[in-house]
């Protein structure tokens, strides 16, 4: 199919150019031939009068089409993983805390969530490879500009100590041994909480690159928020307090950064504030972190709402967070529109400079 | 922390090789591009690259609709109810212009997909491309939402990551890219990258003179958001007509100060965790 030539929108012949062009090719062959090197539009004396002289600087696109290609991530595996990571992580800090504080049941607890929460994270992002056989190449290199990576030394660091740390206090054996798993995984369970936030962001996907100052901080506020919810449901009343407490900072720090970046954000930020996943996961983290420090200490069913509450709202959070950026991602105005800010910007320094 | 000295690859300069060729590329010159994809053909052809017609979309000529796992050449038409230069277009009283332009992987200097590669699959060749190797891609997908462009993609069949290799296995035996090749026109034109932008400007600056003002370069600049482009193009409107980003820039650029912020955050969680913990001390 030779479109442009059958209707005569083609390039039109120019005369010969003296300004010979050398070839570059690898193959030895010889240069362009003068009559490629045509001028299209050079021929003809155009209409005269009918050029708009300003246009509006309105966005444009390709058919409309995203710039960007589409996540492969699927949310089911990469926003659930993101909820059991952060879960995982800190409630392995929180566990830590916990013993060190004399409150074995609540230490328990988060030993026993954590590596149930780690073991479901590590099904979904082995499940979310094309080729998950290969899971091993993750170990072939460290990088650090990677943040899957960094993740991937992160988890082989975690993954041990947290397993280890719920098998020795399931079952009492190698106590000694318990203790420095306990306090390892508490260690790099920030870690593990934490990076998820630089591995969204180091992306082009807008929404996700453009928060990566207040996503660490919203991450890890879900994730306490959600280990508080955890030690809530699974511990005593008597040694919960500090998940109680750990659920209303959480919350309160993951709002606070939500409410940040949806406002710093401005025009990439509307998929964050159209998003009603966001809106659920803030009502029910408030609500329960609240519900939990007011009730929950005197009443088992009161406790068991509001940790419940606190976990299906990290979850909401983080799924909200996902799909709003797929969003961002599949509309080319929040790729192109920024962009074109950017260089108005740049050439109006240069202007004044 | 400097990412660029980090990582020995990374960037062009530092990839490694003692010595090693100029670097390659490709400069698309959409100016004489007439539409026809034989392109797209030939690198399928070449490649092997499965197919992926889909349906007949209505954009123009183009049923390919953008770069994936299984185009590695794009051809974008757009009709513009505006005139090219000088031409009459010959339709009636209307201002008519058809731009044609074959797209392809940027195999930029900073390469976000090369970058956050997690197996080191995506690497920097001798000439200064970026490919991904096959028998190592376990099909993370992290490359993908990566690449300011939209260029690599995951195919479904086989689960891997899959870009334009810059005919990688062609270079090797002398041989310029499949596309380039067949390029009738030559639209696309393959060589040693300083001589192409040698080439372009004093192209850019042929059609100005003949009163195509809305010529311009793409992807040429050493000192844009990545790096400057192996492959660069003379676009006639603006890149965002043509699905290009106006401004990209390498997601990395900021890893270093999102480390930081995720550094302060795992220390306020550590910190938070510890004090909820502290009151009310059993020993």
């Amino acid at each position: 199919m030779s479109a442009g030539t059958h209707h005569g929108m083609g390039a039109r012949t120019g005369p010969p150019t003296a300004d010979s062009q050398t070839d570059v090719r690898m193959d030895g062959t010889s240069g362009l031939r003068h009559e490629r090197d045509a001028t299209p539009g050079s021929a003809g004396l155009g209409r005269v009068g009918r050029r708009p002289m300003v246009r509006g600087r309105e966005f444009r696109s390709y058919y409309g089409l995203p710039v960007l290609n589409e996540p492969t991530w699927k949310d089911h595996d990469i926003a659930g993983y993101l909820f059991l990571g952060g879960l995982a992580g800190a409630s392995a800090t929180l566990a830590a805390a916990a013993e060190l504080t004399g409150r074995p049941d609540l230490a328990r607890a988060g030993k026993v969530g954590a590596a149930g929460a780690l073991a479901g994270s590590l099904y979904s992002l082995i499940h979310d490879l094309g080729r998950p056989e290969r899971f091993i190449n993750m170990l072939r290199v460290f990088k650090v500009t990677s943040p899957m990576s960094v993740g991937t030394w992160i988890l082989t660091a975690f993954g041990p100590q947290c397993f280890a740390a719920a098998g020795t206090a399931v079952t009492g054996w190698f106590p000694r041994l318990g203790r420095a798993a306990t306090v390892g995984a508490g260690l790099t369970g920030t870690a593990v909480a934490t990076y998820t936030a630089a591995l969204i962001s180091d992306t082009a996907v807008p929404a996700w690159h453009d928060g990566y100052r207040e996503m660490p901080f919203l991450f890890a506020g879900s994730a306490a928020a959600s280990a508080g919810g955890l030690g809530m449901l699974a511990a005593p009343l008597a040694e919960a307090a500090p998940a109680r407490r750990a659920a209303v900072l959480g919350a309160a720090v993951e709002s606070v950064a939500a409410r940040r970046m949806e406002r710093r954000l401005g025009h990439v930020g509307e998929p964050l504030r159209r998003s009603r996943l966001l809106r659920l996961g803030a009502a029910l983290s408030l609500g329960g972190a609240l519900a939990g420090q007011v009730l929950g200490g005197r009443s088992r069913a009161a406790a068991v709402a509001a940790g419940a509450a606190l976990l299906a709202g990290s979850a909401c959070t983080r799924f909200g967070i996902f799909h709003a950026g797929m969003e961002s991602a599949g509309d080319p105005a929040y790729t192109v529109e920024p962009q074109r800010r950017r260089l108005a910007r740049a050439e109006a320094e240069r202007d004044l400079g | 922390m400097d990412l660029e000295t980090a990582l020995p690859g990374a960037r062009d300069e530092e990839a490694g090789y003692a010595e090693r060729p100029a670097r390659m590329g490709f400069f698309t010159d959409t100016s004489v591009c007439i539409g026809c994809k034989a392109c797209e053909v030939a690198c399928k052809e070449w490649n092997a690259v499965p197919d992926d017609l889909t349906a007949f979309t209505g954009m123009s000529y183009d049923n390919t609709v953008g770069l994936g796992a299984d185009s590695w050449r794009h051809v974008a038409f757009i009709e513009q109810r505006k005139p090219l230069g000088h031409q009459t277009p010959g339709v009636g009283d209307m201002d008519f212009r058809w731009l044609m332009a074959s797209d392809v992987c940027k195999h930029c200097t900073h390469a976000a997909c090369l970058d956050v590669c997690p197996t080191g699959s995506l690497f920097r060749t001798e000439y200064g491309t970026v490919v991904v190797q096959q028998d190592i891609c376990n099909g993370c997908g992290y490359c993908v939402p990566a690449c300011p462009f939209g260029v690599i993609g995951k195919r479904e069949s086989d689960g891997l990551a899959a870009k334009c290799t810059l005919c990688y296995d062609r270079l090797q035996v002398g041989q310029e890219p499949a596309c380039a090749k067949t390029c009738p026109t030559d639209s696309i034109q393959f060589g040693e990258l300083d001589e192409l932008r040698e080439r372009a400007e004093r192209r850019l600056e042929r059609l100005r003179e003949s009163g195509v003002s809305s010529a311009r370069l793409y992807g040429h600049d050493p000192d844009d958001g990545v790096g400057g482009t192996g492959a660069f193009f003379l676009l006639l409107d603006e890149p965002e007509v043509y699905g290009l980003p106006p401004d990209p820039v390498v997601t990395t650029r900021d890893l270093p100060s999102m480390w930081r912020h995720a550094g302060a955050a795992a220390a306020a969680l550590l910190v938070g965790l510890a004090a909820v913990a502290w009151k009310g001390r059993r020993r």
